[in-house]
């Protein structure tokens, strides 16, 4: 199956169940969310070394946050509440409540929920103060330029972690190309976010490695330099470059248009095959087929 | 179709009708409101006496007519609406703990005295100890929402616990007296000795106001709460202007003679 010149490899991505949670960063301006959200989200590319996967989901305007100045939302997703829960309290009593200006709100309605700012507010040393408006708990924690907002509890959902691109081109420009074209159209989409550096990974990773200690390794099928060695490239002969693009998203809808964006943006530009990573169907609960998202 | 009681016969001397709340009509038709108890000074007398009952009750309640001498209208309340049209008498509300009453009109004195929940309208002006303790109690109010688009008098909030008392005019002395938590906020003037003794809490003027010695000012900010606080203000139809949502606050820390943890927040113009 083609789109364009660009071959799409009949194959599937296996994505697994994770929780998610969305955050939404507001700032006396869009620069300062901004801040705040890159470092609330920095560090966070993969549960396996980071413990949480995590990134800008978009920019708000003063009209989609809840106190009315310019914000961002951010994705944060783990494998359990508990783990998720302390994710949430570790970076924004690190990130948000450190940057200047900024209140941080829960933006995902879900049933259930952890205690993000209940916990923050002992930074307060007793000073701090709650107000419940709407039936909505905040907590004021007084800081050296006023005080910090934060809702007392989060949301968080059944979410979709780890679909993903993977695109094989001619060279590493063509490639990176295509790759920087799927993330833009990708990132159009809401619901999910794409934690790795500006949303592109190249050290895929297959499962296992000859180090006992280790439980992942390079992604040797698709490295170029072990065509030669390796006995199982998935690289064609014309292939000299591959880059993944991994999505999270809080439904496997969102996970699936982002990766049909990125699947046309992606063959727009020329490159050789798109494919897609997953573990034999024995690992992920979601197997998204790459042929099923060509229109 | 929600029952309507409108007032025929003016009582002589206060009547008490705490039974006239939607929860305690549930499911009774005309006649059986009708023939409910009510007190009439010192005297039982019927709902019938002084109303006229038309419809099935449901969740939803009407009363009709100058009722300043009714009290303890919607006492108890736990659900549904309460939709009054004219003047109330005092303890409006008292000890609500859910649903809804709209008045459209001016209330007494003891408005929701000790309410836990739920919300008060009120489209003109209330009288003295607006949301308060009984005398003799340690706590007034522990939650729901109090919202006054006219003015009130003295002791709004005395000894709260909790919740939102909203005053859209000018509030009279003691405004938070004794308070232990919550939030008070006044639009217009509020007189002398606003939160006196209180432990916590937080009571916000939009104008300026005298503040008792034994408050200390702490700074000048933008606390980013009062524009969720004021967007939700607005969502019940409170007149916000946009300078309050963004502007700058002085805020004072007292009562120093209890917890000194309460806060009055002054608006200090945009």
């Amino acid at each position: 199956m083609k789109i364009n010149n660009t071959e799409i490899i009949d194959t599937f991505a296996e994505a697994l169940s994770k929780l998610g949670s969305r955050g939404i960063i507001t700032a006396a301006s869009s620069e300062w969310a901004m801040a705040a959200a890159r470092s609330v989200t920095g560090f966070a590319t993969s549960v396996i070394g980071c413990k949480c996967e995590a990134g800008i989901e978009k920019l708000l305007d003063e009209n989609e946050t809840p106190d009315h100045r310019p914000g961002v939302s951010v994705l944060i997703f783990s494998m359990d509440a508990a783990g998720l829960g302390k994710r949430l309290v570790e970076r924004i009593g690190q990130c948000v409540m450190t940057c200047p200006t900024t209140a941080c709100f829960n933006g995902l309605e879900a049933e259930e929920s952890v205690v993000v700012g209940g916990q923050l507010r002992y930074f307060g040393d007793g000073h701090q103060m709650s107000k419940k408006i709407a039936g909505r708990r905040l907590w004021r924690i007084p800081v050296m330029d006023g005080e910090f907002l934060v809702d007392e509890n989060f949301g968080i959902g059944a979410a979709v972690g780890g679909g993903n691109l993977i695109l094989l081109g001619a060279d590493s420009e063509i490639t990176l190309a295509a790759a920087s074209g799927a993330v833009g159209a990708m990132r159009e989409i809401d619901d999910i976010i794409l934690p790795f550096p500006d949303g592109v990974v190249r050290s895929g990773s297959k499962v296992g490695s000859r180090y006992k200690s280790l439980g992942a390794s390079t992604n040797d099928a698709y490295c170029p330099s072990l065509r030669a060695v390796t006995a199982h490239s998935a690289l064609p002969d014309n292939a000299h470059c591959a880059l993944e693009i991994v999505i999270d998203g809080l439904n496997e809808d969102a996970v699936r248009q982002a990766m049909q964006a990125g699947m046309y943006a992606a063959a727009a530009t020329g490159v050789l095959q798109v494919t897609a990573g997953n573990y034999g169907g024995n690992l992920g609960q979601y197997k998204i087929d790459l042929k099923s998202l060509v229109k | 179709m929600p029952v309507t009681l409108t007032m025929h016969t003016e009582p002589e001397v206060p009547l008490e009708a705490p039974c006239l709340n939607p929860d305690s009509l549930l499911g009774k038709n005309s006649n059986e409101v009708a023939g409910l108890q009510v007190m009439h000074g010192n005297q039982a007398a019927c709902v019938g006496d002084f109303f006229n009952v038309e419809g099935d009750a449901d969740t939803s309640l009407n009363i009709i007519g100058n009722l300043e001498r009714v009290k303890y209208l919607g006492a108890g309340m736990l659900s549904g609406s309460l939709n009054i049209s004219g003047n109330v008498g005092a303890h409006l509300g008292a000890g609500m703990r859910g649903g809804q009453i709209l008045v459209d009109g001016n209330t007494g004195d003891w408005v929701a005295p000790e309410m836990a929940g739920g919300r008060i309208v009120i489209k003109g002006n209330a009288g003295h100890l607006v949301g308060s303790a009984h005398r003799g109690s340690a706590t007034g109010i522990s939650g729901g929402e109090i919202i006054i688009h006219g003015n009130v008098r003295n002791e709004t909030g005395h000894a709260m616990r909790n919740g939102l008392i909203v005053v859209g005019g000018n509030a009279g002395d003691f405004t938070g007296v004794n308070m232990l938590a919550g939030t008070i906020v006044v639009l217009g003037d509020m007189g002398i000795r606003s939160g006196a003794g209180m432990k916590r809490g937080t009571i916000i003027c939009m104008q300026e106001a005298e503040i008792l010695p034994t408050f200390e000012p702490a700074c000048l900010y933008r606390p980013v709460f009062m524009r969720i606080l004021l967007q939700h203000l607005r969502s019940l139809g409170m007149d916000i202007c946009d300078d309050f949502m963004s502007g700058n606050y002085r805020r004072w820390c007292g009562d120093a003679v209890e917890l000194n943890r309460g806060e009055i927040l002054l608006f200090n113009g945009a």
